[in-house]
């Protein structure tokens, strides 16, 4: 029996990014908010600190700051037709288990996705016809326009401490930054971090190729700063130990030490760690949520925190599985395309080469999470014909490090054994004399990746796992080629000692190795209730006191990460709840 | 990904032991097994024995001799021999024993990591395709018993004895086997599966912080100038930019 306890204005489900926003900007608005976190808190000066927050082996090896998968995990196939297995370790993707969610682990590059990916149907409709785009591409319009975001983008990269350079300052392009972006109102917070030497190097090239290199934004603080909130940031030490690591310099923009302080100096906000919340809850008539069930895991004690307002923010994959346990909204089935919920599950693919420089040194142990140059020649830019190359979507390619240590990074040309004397000598050669060019590529949403509930595995809390259909398209395969020969005519003309070419791929995916936690779709939002899950204010078009916050929210997949929008979309629902919805509680959209 | 699993693979390994005590060699192991007898007894004798072996073949700079917390007497021989193949002594480092490696790997075993911490264990159990990571029923403290079990099996078969008595160029043999999976385990364990492990604690083992146990005095990061756990390299990317950076690794304990 679970214990019922007192009525509060908001309940928000997980404490990441989103939650933490979401906390900070109502909790200040003077509504009543409990935050339920299944993660313990932990804080900069006790457990991102020296000398102990500095250890490959138990952050990026055993996962400290992630998802337990004996208590929760997912299951995994590529198709339809095969029988899903449970992920029983985290590979592929790593969902974050702690107070500040995967923001405090993140490595803070921060983009602005814009309207190439807003509007795709109708862009690649327009340009090419509706035959180009493939019969099961369930790619659709978001409903929403970058001119509608950018001032969330602002607010984001500002709490954030974004450090980069801006393209376009109201249509004007800017020497040295991305001229392919959207306009911007501003710029950057924060001047572009320091290049390192392999940025330098690609930059070089890629500027000799005719392409367009720019430093990566980044969430890692090039200079101490005070964000417009007050929050205070250290200078990035380019430490090289950023990505699954907490930041001992309190330069990366997280949750934690931003918005979550500030929701918790509120009278209005209560954090509840070690909370796992099973179960959103319905009223007799399905029309509005009445709260949240939870476990405490610290006992097992479980209660029901009834809410007017219902927010999950429990990052892109427990969200979908929340509302599936839930029975919120129908579920999406591939067979007739009939449904919504577990609808345009995307992810991301790549290609990288290594390149071998004998003498040169590139020090891979000192990086910032962003110290990086891209390009997005094949990327965000309109110009380039993807016409003859037959495939829909973008890719952009950087060359630098991030998070370069030696349990996981020990770059050798190819053929080298794989131990013993000659191992041993190529490893001591290489690891601080190579660098790394490498692609990340979208995916278009296809009619066969999807969500839905597993029918034999269970979870901890004996609920069903979710189940995980996905796999890449020839549409990805032909992208992935075209990126691995960008990436090795570049890397050639750089001349390197050795290469280890990029090959595209084209074998399945699979559920190691880490690729990206670059999870989204499953609860898409959009234009109408046929073909959606939540409207342009990631409110579910079921029950509208029910808002659904994170990448989980995006009909298909780009090549940057995620965490640029996620932040400006939490912001943007923000303002929909204290400025509209509260004021007129109702769908802020009519279906 | 394996072939189906042979039914005959238990009366194998257990036939296999008598091959071994037949054997004619004498080394620590056997002595320990004559010495002491019972399994706690057969610990403590260990801890006792070892520190003389130790000291006379290790360089004066060696810490504390190995004490096994995980490893019988079986798997000890072959994980020493097995990490002292791979990492040989040579100008570059010690060898595998004296860095550490195996008293990584068996503290890792020992510990909640091996014993399944983290690790899904529900079943059914289905053996799936690779994509689908991996699917046995074992923690991986299992998964390492029962490899070295298959490994040392495969090598009575083939060689008539375990396979830390074998010569340098039939472990070799025996290694390359196992990494391109040509060895096919009679017990009907996926040699991939358990080769991967392996080799991913033995790297652990050589580049993991000291305070698990390997990477003695952090050999494995001057193998390759890796600085350890001082990052604070805001001033040195200009400063080092192309030239290296004084390698005088610094680890946790060092810090402590
Ligand atoms: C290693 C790594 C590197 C990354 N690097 C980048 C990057 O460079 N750029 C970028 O844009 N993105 C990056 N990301 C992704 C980025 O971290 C996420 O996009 C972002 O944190 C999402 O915010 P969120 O609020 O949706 O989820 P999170 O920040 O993960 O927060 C979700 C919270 O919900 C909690 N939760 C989940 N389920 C429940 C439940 N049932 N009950 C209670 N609480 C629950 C979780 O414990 C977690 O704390 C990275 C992620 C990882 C793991
Ligand atoms: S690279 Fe910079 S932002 Fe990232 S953890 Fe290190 S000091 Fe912090």
């Amino acid at each position: 029996m679970s214990t019922k306890l007192k009525e509060v204005d908001v309940v928000i489900v997980g404490l990441g990014w989103t939650g933490g926003i979401l906390a900070k900007e109502l909790a200040e608005a003077g509504m009543k908010v409990v935050a339920l976190e299944r993660g313990a808190a932990r804080s900069s000066e006790n457990d991102y600190s020296l000398p102990n927050i500095r250890d490959e082996l138990r952050y990026v090896v055993r996962h400290d700051l992630m998802q337990n998968t004996a208590r929760d995990t997912l299951t995994v196939r590529n198709n339809p037709t095969q029988e899903a297995l449970p992920m029983r370790r985290l590979g592929s993707f790593l969902p974050g288990e702690v107070v500040g969610g995967s923001g405090v682990h993140w490595s803070g590059h921060t983009w602005r996705w814009t309207d190439m990916e807003f509007k795709v149907r109708s862009n690649y409709e327009e340009r090419y016809g509706k035959k180009f785009i493939p019969d099961d591409m369930t790619i659709q319009d978001w409903g929403i326009s970058y001119a509608e975001l950018e001032p969330y983008y602002d607010k984001f990269e500002r709490t954030a401490a974004v450090s980069g350079k801006a393209g376009n300052i109201a249509g004007k392009i800017q020497e040295g930054g991305n001229p392919f972006e959207a306009a911007r109102a501003k710029e950057y917070p924060l001047p572009p971090l320091t290049p390192i030497l392999a940025s330098e190097m690609f930059s070089n090239a890629a500027r000799n190729a005719g392409y367009h290199p720019f430093p990566r934004p980044s969430a890692n603080a090039s200079q101490a700063y005070t964000n417009p909130d007050g929050s205070q940031f250290g200078a990035c030490q380019y430490c090289g130990y950023c990505q699954r690591f907490g930041c001992e310099a309190n330069a990366k923009g997280s949750p934690h030490m931003t918005v979550i302080p500030l929701a918790m100096r509120s009278p209005n906000f209560e954090l509840r760690a070690n909370s796992w919340v099973t179960k959103v809850l319905k009223d007799s008539d399905g029309k509005k949520v009445t709260g949240v069930t939870y476990t405490n895991v610290l006992n097992g004690e479980e209660f029901e925190q009834p809410a007017n307002i219902v927010l999950l923010c429990a990052y892109a994959i427990n969200n979908v599985h929340l509302m599936l346990l839930s029975g919120i909204g129908q579920p999406y089935d591939p067979a007739s395309g009939a449904g919504v919920v577990g609808k345009n599950y995307c992810y991301q693919t790549g290609a990288s080469a290594t390149l071998f420089f004998e003498g040169k040194y590139f020090n891979p142990f000192m990086n910032a999470g962003g110290s990086n140059a891209t390009i997005d020649d094949f990327n965000i830019n309109w110009g380039f014909d993807r016409g003859p190359h037959n495939f829909v979507g973008a890719y952009n390619v950087g060359g630098g490090f991030n998070t370069a240590l030696p349990i996981g990074y020990r770059p050798v040309p190819s053929g080298t054994p794989q131990w013993g004397k000659a191992w041993k000598q190529a490893t001591a050669k290489w690891y601080q004399t190579a660098m790394v060019i490498n692609a990340s590529g979208s995916v278009m949403a296809n009619r066969n990746n999807y969500y839905d509930l597993d029918p034999t595995y269970r979870n901890a809390f004996g609920q069903p796992l979710m189940r995980m259909t996905f796999d890449y398209q020839t549409n990805e395969h032909r992208m992935g080629t075209h990126a691995a020969n960008v990436i090795n005519d570049i890397a050639k003309s750089m001349n390197p000692t050795k290469l280890n070419q990029a090959v595209a791929r084209t074998n399945p995916w699979t559920v190691v190795p880490y690729q990206s936690t670059h999870n989204t779709g499953g609860t898409i939002m959009g234009t109408k209730p046929s073909d959606s899950v939540l409207n342009k204010y990631l409110q579910s078009w079921d029950c509208h006191n029910l808002f659904v916050v994170g990448a989980n929210v995006f009909p298909h997949n780009s090549s940057y990460n995620p965490t640029g929008p996620v932040g400006a979309l939490a912001y943007w629902t923000a303002d929909a709840i204290k400025n509209k919805y509260v004021k007129n509680p109702g769908p802020l959209v009519q279906a | 990904m394996t072939k189906p699993e042979s039914p005959r693979q238990d009366s194998v390994g257990k036939e296999s032991a008598h091959t071994e005590s037949a054997s004619p060699e004498f080394d620590r192991r056997n002595f320990l097994k004559g010495a002491v007898v019972g399994g706690a007894a057969a610990a403590s004798g260990a801890a006792a024995i070892a520190p003389e072996s130790a000291q006379a073949q290790q360089p004066a700079a060696a810490p504390e001799p190995a004490g096994y917390a995980f490893f019988n007497l079986d798997e000890a021989a072959f994980i020493e021999a097995l990490v002292d193949h791979m990492v040989p002594a040579d100008d570059l480092t010690p060898k595998g024993t004296d860095v550490g490696i195996n008293i990584y790997i068996d503290r890792a075993l020992a510990g909640a990591w091996g014993k399944g911490d983290r690790l899904y264990m529900q079943g059914p159990w289905k053996k799936g395709v690779p994509s689908q990571g991996y699917q046995l029923p074992l923690t991986p403290a299992q998964l390492y018993r029962a490899g070295i079990e298959a490994t040392n099996a495969h090598c009575r078969k083939t060689y008539g004895k375990s396979f830390d008595r074998l010569d340098e160029t039939q472990r070799e043999e025996v290694l390359v086997g196992l990494s391109s999976a040509k060895i096919n385990f009679d017990s009907g364990l996926p040699v991939r599966v358990f080769w991967g492990a392996l080799y991913q604690t033995v790297i652990e083992g050589m580049f993991s912080d000291p305070i698990y146990g390997g990477n003695r005095n952090k050999v494995g990061w001057q193998l390759i100038g890796f600085p350890g756990v001082i990052a604070v390299h805001r001033d040195h990317v200009a400063q080092y930019r192309g030239k290296p950076f004084p390698n005088k690794p610094v680890g946790i304990a060092d810090m402590s």
